[in-house]
């Protein structure tokens, strides 16, 4: 599904360079669980951020679903995330002014799908996330498990084949991190969806198909856990 | 993204309000200034305009029909001498001083014109009778400046160049460019408030016989008369009225009021849409994140702004009427035509697309990846 090879990012020039990324090779499988770990600094938004076709790489080779994005002109990559991505931010990046399903809808007019079939399917996903009491309101009536959860039904819009995910319960508690980390792994195994989660919460490792640790820019470790369905029983 | 637009848009109150207060200053400003531009272009030629005369004959080389100078009476027989000439009759118009009954003095044009036979004579009369500018000593003069001539109405009396003169009738909407209003007098009355001679006169009016081309008609009198100029109708008003509006410098100030508006409302508007775009880049890195393309960007950013002009335009076009309206009885009157009131509407679309531009090129350097800062 996604395979990176010899992956290097180097931000900024000179003196003032910093090698975020110093020769990654990592494969991710269609419909695997991967947490993506290490500590603060050590380049695991960079990464996530290069899978996504959100960042640049300095240099190396990205294939997804067999076809490099390395060196795609930058008016080729909004395409490429449509049609692969979906994103859970760690701050939410819920559109404040727009209701939960209004927010939900964004992504699927993104997706040319409009009018009638974007709302029932907004309120559908919001269900599913366990908001159908909610659609109408707005994120700052939201707590924040609630906020994270109609961005992974804005994520899960149109159903992209690939969930990427920086820190979704960073700024959650433990209990409603709990549950938004459940929830993403439970619906992106329902429908069989690739999910690369970035955490430097070690909580949410029981629901991990697979461990990348990553420090200073290149990877450390690589355990395969306990199949997911074992840990959710 | 369209509705992202409007809910981002109403979202900002306060910003709205001023996108708003800016777009309604400009439009308002440029209504207004533009108004007084098209109303300078009416008020300064009117008299010419509403005279009903085919040609002028005047003076040679007067700078417009306010600034005639005298001519011999002899020429009116060689203008009547010539073929498709139905008629020529003697007209005045000219400066003179005009006393209130409270002694002070007011400068007038006093218009003697041939009265009875629809040649050069005032319009829109609201009381009393063209006739009575037969008799002697009578006159008409315009409701908007009874007060300031220092007379109630019909049956009032000053004086004109020290002789008597008597208000017969008024008039509605004659205004006069200059600060000096006109009134309306027989010529021969005109005579006498003019100190024009027995045998002189300012104009002679010309009216060509049906049928008869008045270019050639023009051609011949120049031919036939010496030391005289000859106008068309349309030739008096487009000299008099450039003289005015363009000359003067006048027509200038207005126009340039309303590009100072044009630039004033695309300045505030720019700020305004522009300190939005900055204070939504995060939503806007997010939708780039999320897979819009610049397209879809500039979509929601065009749209706040076309929403803001349909918005702006409606508060303004109605101040804009209300203001037209107003000033109909004022000394400065605005114009406000349908075709006006389009244009406006256009102008306030053009000029919130272009206040847009800069928040377009911002909204291309986007960032995408500050979306994952926490
Ligand atoms: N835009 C940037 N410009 C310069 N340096 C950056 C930028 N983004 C990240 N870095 C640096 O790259 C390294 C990796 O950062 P990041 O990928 O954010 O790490 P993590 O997500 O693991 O905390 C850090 O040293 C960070 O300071
Ligand atoms: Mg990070």
């Amino acid at each position: 599904m996604i395979q990176i090879r010899n992956l290097v990012k180097q931000y900024g020039r000179g003196d003032a360079a910093v090698q975020a990324l110093r020769g990654i090779d990592l494969d991710v499988h269609s419909g695997e669980i991967l947490m993506l770990m290490g500590p603060s600094g050590s380049g695991k938004t960079t990464l996530l951020s290069i899978m996504g076709c959100i960042l640049g790489a300095t240099s190396g080779s990205v294939k997804i679903d067999g076809a490099e994005i390395m060196g795609l002109p930058e008016s080729k990559l909004p395409g490429v995330r449509l049609r692969h991505f979906g994103f859970v931010f760690q701050g939410f990046n819920l559109f404040p002014a727009l209701t939960a399903r209004e927010n939900v809808e964004v992504g699927l007019h993104l997706k040319k799908v409009r009018g009638g079939a974007a709302r029932r399917q907004a309120e559908s996903l919001l269900e599913q996330v366990g908001l159908g009491g909610k659609i109408n309101s707005y994120p700052a009536d939201l707590s924040g498990g609630q906020k994270q959860r109609v961005a992974i039904a804005r994520a899960l819009a149109g159903d992209p084949p690939i969930l990427l995910a920086d820190e979704p319960t960073a700024a959650l508690d433990h209990q409603s991190g709990t549950n938004v980390m459940e929830l993403l792994t439970s619906l992106a195994k329902e429908r069989d969806r690739t999910v690369v989660i970035v955490t430097h919460d070690s909580r949410v490792l029981p629901y991990a198909g697979e461990i990348v640790h990553i420090e200073d820019g290149r990877i450390r470790a690589h355990e395969i856990e306990r199949e997911p369905e074992e840990v959710l029983q | 993204m369209a509705t992202i637009a409007w809910k981002n848009l109403f979202h900002d109150r306060t910003r709205l309000f001023v996108t708003l207060v800016g777009i309604v200053f400009a439009l308002v400003l440029i209504l207004v200034q533009f108004g007084l531009f098209l109303s300078f272009l009416e008020t300064s030629s009117n008299i010419v305009a509403n005279s009903h005369v085919d040609l002028w004959i005047s003076a040679p080389s007067i700078p417009h029909v306010n600034g005639g100078s005298a001519l011999a009476e002899g020429k009116r027989y060689q203008a009547l001498s010539v073929p498709g000439v139905e008629r020529v009759e003697k007209y005045t118009l000219m400066f003179v001083n005009w006393k209130l009954p409270t002694g002070a003095q007011e400068a007038v044009q006093v218009v003697g014109y041939p009265v009875g036979c629809g040649l050069g004579g005032p319009w829109n009369v609201t009381q009393g009778d063209l006739n009575d500018l037969r008799g002697e000593d009578t006159v008409m003069v315009d409701e908007l400046y009874l007060s300031k001539l220092g007379v109630k109405g019909i049956g009032s009396t000053v004086e004109i160049t020290g002789r008597r003169a008597r208000v017969v009738g008024l008039t509605r909407g004659i205004r006069s460019f200059t600060t000096a209003p006109y009134v309306y007098t027989s010529f021969k009355n005109s005579q006498n408030y003019a100190r024009l001679t027995e045998d002189q006169t300012i104009f002679f009016v010309v009216r060509t016989a049906p049928g008869a081309d008045v270019a050639n008609v023009k051609r011949a009198l120049i031919a036939r008369l010496k030391d005289v100029d000859v106008y068309t109708n349309e030739e008096m008003r487009r000299k008099t009225m450039y003289y005015w509006v363009l000359g003067t410098g006048a027509g200038v100030t207005t126009l340039l009021g309303a590009i100072l508006g044009l630039i004033v409302g695309i300045v505030v508007v720019a700020q305004t849409i522009y300190a939005a775009t900055v204070d939504h880049i995060r939503e806007f890195g997010t939708l780039k994140a999320m897979g819009a393309s610049n397209w879809n960007i500039y979509q929601v950013i065009l749209m706040q702004a076309f929403l803001s002009a349909l918005m702006g335009y409606t508060i303004a076009i109605a101040i804009g009427a209300a203001v037209a309206h107003g000033s109909q009885s004022g000394n400065v009157p605005i114009a406000l035509p349908p075709a006006v009131a389009v244009g406006a509407l256009l102008l306030a679309v053009v000029m919130c697309a272009g206040a847009s531009f800069i928040s377009i090129r911002k909204a291309t350097q986007i960032d995408p990846a500050m979306v994952f800062k926490g």
